[in-house]
């Protein structure tokens, strides 16, 4: 089902967002492609998600609106450069993925899964959480408000339960 | 690799660059010496100091860059800031916005800390200052660079100023400085004031 997932996009184009940052991703990938596709948004695919929160600001310099797309691996990697966000103080927007949380196969990804809220509550990032498909659209636009009109930093935490587990090529 | 030791000196050099700066010029200076160095040019709103952030010159510079395609925007920063986040000159290169151009100014040291040295240092160069001999501009043309270059003399300066001031973009240039003991000129501190002096200059609200 991907119906969740275009509305994740067509949340981030009625918010007039012009630049998508991301690392690819299997749980943003449908996003990542009509991002892509856009005529209005540039997509950007970064070395590391670090280098989405100065794009952000950047961005923002320049009177552009943006979004960070990254899956909770790599919030870690952007924890210091997320300091930003409150010394200029800059609407932010993350979409992000989650793995590691109950249920995931791989024992790699619940260090960071774990810690992702916590860590982004830390930065002083206003976190909100959806694992109901019905739940996305709203979600992601009072994201989006508390952003841009807000003035806010702010991560969606796409639960695993919404996304589905990897499985790895394994039926159970 | 050339070893001889370095004559230019940062201060007069950034003050070439930026001399004239009218409001089709946004710059960002990395932390430390090169926010000095803007700043001692003459503060104005359409700068933007960084205090801190180690890492993030490029990208803002990319960001913003991409926001304003009928602005120039120069980034101006170290050796070390770039260092630590080699990767953004790839993204760079594979968005080639022909506004940007960046100048790093490389004295191979951390001077802000007490030049230590950075990983442009030469590699035998003793137990307490040895680099790896890192050629950023090699790196950034190996990241997918068209255009880059190496300026050690003076009298390569005037050419410097008008390929980062006008040549199509991304450029990038490598700038070898001399270790020099200098006067802090700081700029406001306050990062969201420093913010809005620039979008409300720019763009005319904050």
């Amino acid at each position: 089902m991907t119906e969740w997932r275009d509305q994740i996009f067509e949340v981030l184009q009625d918010h007039d967002i012009k630049q998508v940052y991301h690392v690819p991703d299997a749980g943003h990938a449908r996003v990542i492609e009509l991002c892509q596709k856009s005529n209005s948004i540039r997509t950007l695919a970064l070395t590391t998600e670090e280098e989405g929160i100065p794009l952000a600001a950047g961005a923002w310099l320049g009177g552009q609106r943006s979004a960070l797309l990254m899956q909770s691996s790599g919030v870690g990697n952007t924890i210091n450069l997320m300091g930003m966000t409150k010394t200029l103080r800059f609407p932010f927007l993350t979409l992000i993925t989650m793995r590691g949380e109950p249920g995931e196969f791989n024992s790699w990804q619940y260090p960071m899964g774990q810690g992702t809220p916590k860590v982004l509550e830390a930065m002083g990032v206003l976190v909100m959480s959806v694992d109901k498909a019905e739940d996305v659209k709203q979600t992601v636009d009072h994201a989006a408000r508390s952003a841009f009109n807000g003035g806010q930093a702010v991560a969606v935490l796409l639960r695993q339960k919404l996304i589905g587990i990897k499985n790895f090529g394994k039926s159970k | 690799m050339s070893t001889a030791k370095p004559t230019l000196q940062r201060r007069p050099l950034v003050k070439k660059i930026l001399e004239g700066a009218d409001d089709n010029l946004l710059v960002i200076a990395g932390l430390g010496s090169s926010n000095w160095d803007i700043t001692a040019a003459g503060d104005r709103p359409l700068n933007m100091p960084l205090w801190g952030s180690m890492g993030a010159t490029v990208s803002m510079g990319l960001g913003l860059a991409l926001a304003q395609p009928s602005k120039r925007v120069l980034v101006i920063t170290g050796d070390a800031d770039l260092m630590m986040t080699l990767g953004a000159l790839a993204t760079v290169a594979a968005q080639s916005p022909d506004n940007l151009a960046i100048c790093v100014l490389d004295n191979e040291k951390y001077g802000e800390t007490g030049n230590q040295a950075s990983h442009t240092s030469p590699r035998n160069n003793g137990p307490t200052d040895s680099g790896s001999g890192a050629d950023l501009a090699m790196v950034a043309k190996g990241c997918g660079f068209a255009d880059t270059g190496t300026v050690r003399d003076q009298a390569d300066v005037a050419q410097l100023v008008k390929d980062l001031r006008t040549r199509k973009g991304p450029v990038f240039r490598l700038v070898k400085v001399m270790v020099e003991k200098l006067e802090f000129v700081m700029p406001p501190q306050d990062g969201a004031h420093l913010k809005d002096r620039f979008r409300q200059a720019l763009l005319g609200s904050a």
